[in-house]
């Protein structure tokens, strides 16, 4: 992957207020490259504002954002959001926008681009206008813009979240494809049965807080809080 | 009631015998207000989104200043651009008093906020909706203002079709500006005017079709527009 050495991303004693009110506040927390973390809660919780802070787009009230690299916000990094926005124009010309955005040259963006498509299984529908897509395919087009532009850690948020079955289960599998090629995959979700199939490790936030940080399978079967249990069971409000 | 009638059959056979003085009057007509929607388009869509999407001091204040703006009264306009253009006035050597050059001016400036006021809705909605993803791309905010005015462009022809509709049917200020002088800056509205106050209600009421069925005919058009491209591209 491009710009390795962004890795791993640390965040330290995060914190966000709002309207007075902490959103998120203490987060200590360090994402380290080959795994799939899922950030793991309630609506709520703050699991989107908080996978806004690592991607640069919020900034914290207090505490740090620290890539490996030194920078501010790498560019190799990406962000594919719950409601997929698509631009009015073809689903090709979409994904080369991205890439046109990060400074690749008109040649390799269409090479790129086209591949991209294939990956998502797309290719068919290269000259469609996005905006008359189905979510689920939309959804598929921000996977590709993301995946095109060969970023060492995707950030995902609620990818899943507003799309039939169907349409979840392919989010799933090129999520996946994009871990197996190399890529840090960072997503939200509230939904149990997603974060076992997919993630490595969970990060589970109530409240703003973390409240447990553990491998998947230990978190599942060994829960070391309350809350956490509470969570699983499905008996956390 | 029988003059009426009488004029509207006037009306009629004037229209369909090509009376060269008439068919001049309906293509300056076009002329000016299509160049002054261009115009004011090239200006305002761009400043509209700047509007919408800029942060620099005193941009509400611009943003009241401009929707206020949307009921200019065209007189004023022509007052305004009078002054400018006459002899003693800043832009006098210009010389472009009395001429089309200078109702254009004015049409422009009368609907420049129109449809500047329109885009600024139009593309903060959009930006509300694209913002998170075009900064996640790593868009600046210039190149973010112009993927927005492409992606709203059919919304455009909306805000467009407000601005040539009122520059098309105001009377005041290329009254003004333009003087009236015949064969060379009279057009439909101030023909009506003068017709009507001359008692020549055949020539009136005859420009008085055209000047409707132009603004509903290109208003058809437009929405035929807009519709196919909303089924096609969404």
């Amino acid at each position: 992957m491009n710009g390795n050495g962004i890795l791993p991303l640390a965040l330290d004693g995060i914190r966000l207020d709002i309207g007075g009110h902490a959103i998120l506040d203490g987060i200590d927390a360090t994402f380290a490259s080959g795994t799939r973390t899922v950030i793991l809660g309630a609506n709520g919780a703050g699991k989107s504002v908080l996978l806004r802070i690592c991607h640069g787009l919020i900034k914290p009230t207090a505490g740090a954002v620290r890539w490996a690299s030194g920078e501010i916000r790498p560019r190799a990094q990406a962000m594919v959001f719950q409601r997929p926005v698509v631009l009015r124009r073809s689903v090709l010309a979409n994904i080369e926008y991205g890439l046109r955005l990060a400074g690749v040259g008109a040649i390799e963006r269409r090479e790129r681009a086209a591949s991209a498509l294939a990956r998502v299984g797309l290719s068919a529908i290269g000259t469609r206008s996005a905006r008359v897509l189905s979510g689920g395919e939309q959804q598929r087009v921000a996977l590709a813009r993301a995946w095109a532009l060969r970023p060492s850690i995707l950030f995902l948020d609620e990818p899943t979240a507003s799309l039939d079955p169907g349409a979840a289960r392919n989010v799933e599998a090129i999520v996946q494809a994009i871990h197996d090629a190399g890529t840090k995959i960072v997503m939200t979700t509230h939904n149990l049965a997603l974060a076992r199939r997919l993630a490595d490790e969970i990060l589970f936030l109530h409240d703003g807080r973390i409240v447990e940080s553990a491998a998947t399978g230990e978190f599942f079967t060994r829960p070391r809080t309350a809350l956490a249990r509470a969570f699983i069971e499905g008996d956390l409000s | 009631m029988e003059d009426f009638s009488l004029a509207f059959a006037a009306a009629g056979s004037l229209l369909l015998s090509g009376d060269a003085e008439l068919w001049h009057i309906i293509r300056l007509s076009l002329a000016v207000t299509l160049s002054a929607t261009l115009v004011a388009t090239l200006l305002g869509a761009p400043l509209g989104a700047i509007l919408a999407i800029g942060r620099f001091p005193g941009r509400r204040v611009i943003v009241v200043v401009m929707n206020g703006f949307m009921g200019l009264p065209p007189v004023v306009v022509g007052l305004f651009v009078y002054l400018m253009l006459s002899r003693s006035g800043p832009l006098g050597e210009l010389g472009l008093l009395f001429t089309p050059g200078a109702m254009v001016i004015a049409q422009s400036l009368l609907i420049t906020p129109i449809i500047a006021s329109l885009m600024r809705q139009v593309v903060e909605d959009a930006w509300s909706e694209y913002r998170e993803q075009l900064v996640s791309l790593g868009a600046t905010r210039w190149t973010s203002g112009f993927t927005l005015l492409w992606d709203t462009r059919y919304s455009l022809v909306t805000a467009l079709l407000a601005g040539f509709g009122r520059a098309a049917a105001e009377v005041g200020a290329v009254m003004i500006v333009g003087g009236n002088i015949a064969n060379y800056t009279r057009v439909m509205t101030t023909t009506i005017a003068l017709e009507t106050s001359k008692g020549d209600l055949p020539l009136a009421l005859a420009l008085g079709f055209v000047l409707v069925a132009i603004i509903i005919g290109i208003n058809a058009v437009a929405f035929g527009i807009r519709n196919w491209a909303q089924r096609r591209f969404g």
